[in-house]
């Protein structure tokens, strides 16, 4: 298909898909309105079972069940996009990092405290805004900040690769385990069956907090397995401006 | 505060317009431009404190870092194939 | 202030494919798709809003909260939406690797 004539079926499709979407918000309810019907719903199933982060109880708890989808189209993808990662030579050695002293202080000064606030986001999910997705990207992330510490030699001995694929699949399995588990006391797959705790301690809220560290290690260790893929590929910068 | 929600939407749309143009292989700088700009929105305005923090790592760091490393990838194994 | 909410979503979504459409590398596609895909994220954060509503975090705010369910509904999405991007980056650099070119309107042949 030639360029133009792919723009303008780009045109007609847009101009029709604009007229249809304007239809639509004329008809939808007024923006910042109060009109909010699963509202009153969520928050009173979400004080039943002591979750204050109301996202997290949505997300854990009362769509557990569609955040186990979630978590395997993540893994999927995950799985597939390390295998087109696998071929291919690797990048030529790279040249030791210049970096700058500065850099590598700040970099040791951070990692710890960022690997602490992934915990943290990861731990107090069902209190706080944050849970295993956010956490475990943070985590996920944090890792590769020795890189700027020590280069790519440093970062493959603190982060063998091997240990994140794996941590992909436990993350995965322990969600599907607190699920069954759920199941085989009768409550239904992924039903909150666990006590409930004092609102506002760790350990409360019942299986939100278990099904946020699953989260958590999968999303981690697919973002370090996905980012050791891309990184083996090439060095970032390196010909990028050709 | 409604000025606030509609500056913040104006500004999502221009980082997101802003983000299509360059025709070429040098799409990262709009990439991370684009991406901190639809961050900013959320953070600041619709009260969604988890979204805001998901949307801030990957928006800001993982996705744009994928893409960087990408475009230096192609380039190298595009121009390995072609000699 | 209805119809600019909603229309930024339907803007970011027509932007995102009009890049699709005059791309001209396979990396510059998947990024404009990413910006079409954050549409969903205002248009669904759009509709959970709530004029002087808080956080949804409950004792946090003395009055009534913005709508939770949407919230994590794009939460979900913002995750899913980064590995599906990875995954499109690898098949790019899979095309690169073969055809020695990532633009679409050179990839034209069927090759075995």
């Amino acid at each position: 298909m030639s360029r133009r004539l792919r723009l303008w079926l780009f045109a007609v499709g847009a101009a029709g898909v604009a007229v249809l979407f304007l239809a639509a918000v004329l008809r939808m309810p007024e923006f910042g309105g109060v009109v909010h019907p699963l509202r009153a719903a969520v928050l009173d199933a979400a004080a039943a079972h002591r979750t204050p982060n109301v996202v997290s109880a949505v997300n854990y708890d009362q769509r557990a069940i569609d955040t186990f989808g979630e978590e395997t189209l993540l893994l999927t993808a995950v799985v597939g996009a390390a295998a087109l990662l696998r071929g291919g030579d690797d990048a030529p050695p790279p040249r030791p990092p210049r970096t700058m002293e500065a850099v590598r202080a700040v970099a040791y000064l951070v990692l710890p405290v960022t690997l602490l606030l992934g915990l943290a986001t990861v731990v107090h999910g069902a209190l706080t805004p944050g849970g295993g997705f956010q956490g475990g990207i943070v985590l996920g992330t944090a890792v590769h900040l020795v890189y700027l510490v020590g280069g790519r030699a440093a970062l493959d001995r603190v982060r063998p690769v091997t240990v994140y694929v794996a941590g992909e699949a436990v993350g995965t399995a322990a969600f599907a385990a607190t699920g069954l588990a759920a199941a085989a006391t009768g409550a239904g797959f992924l039903a909150n069956v666990l006590p409930f705790g004092t609102a506002g301690s760790v350990l409360s809220a019942g299986t939100v907090p278990l099904l946020s560290a699953a989260v958590g290690i999968e999303v981690a260790s697919g973002v370090v397995v996905l980012l050791a893929g891309f990184l083996r590929q090439g060095t970032a910068g390196d010909e990028a401006a050709g | 505060m409604t000025v606030l929600v509609a500056a913040a939407l104006v500004v999502v749309a221009a980082g997101g317009t802003a983000v299509g143009p360059p025709g070429g292989p040098a799409a990262p700088a709009g990439t991370l431009g684009g991406a901190g700009l639809l961050v900013t929105r959320r953070c600041a305005v619709l009260e969604a404190p988890d979204v805001g923090l998901a949307q801030l790592a990957v928006g800001t760091v993982v996705v744009p870092l994928m893409v960087m490393l990408t475009v230096g990838a192609n380039a190298r194994a595009a121009r390995k194939r072609r000699r | 202030m209805t119809v600019l909410a909603y229309g930024v979503a339907g803007w970011l979504l027509l932007v995102g494919v009009f890049g699709v459409a005059r791309s001209r590398a396979l990396v510059h596609a998947v990024v404009c798709l990413s910006v079409a895909q954050s549409g969903s994220y205002v248009l669904l954060v759009a509709v959970g809003y709530q004029r002087g509503a808080g956080p949804p975090l409950a004792g946090s705010f003395a009055g009534p909260l913005v709508d939770p369910v949407v919230q994590a509904l794009t939460l979900t999405d913002v995750v899913v939406s980064a590995t599906v991007t990875a995954l499109l980056l690898a098949l790019s650099l899979q095309i690169a690797r073969r055809h020695g070119t990532t633009d679409p309107d050179d990839l034209t042949g069927l090759k075995g």
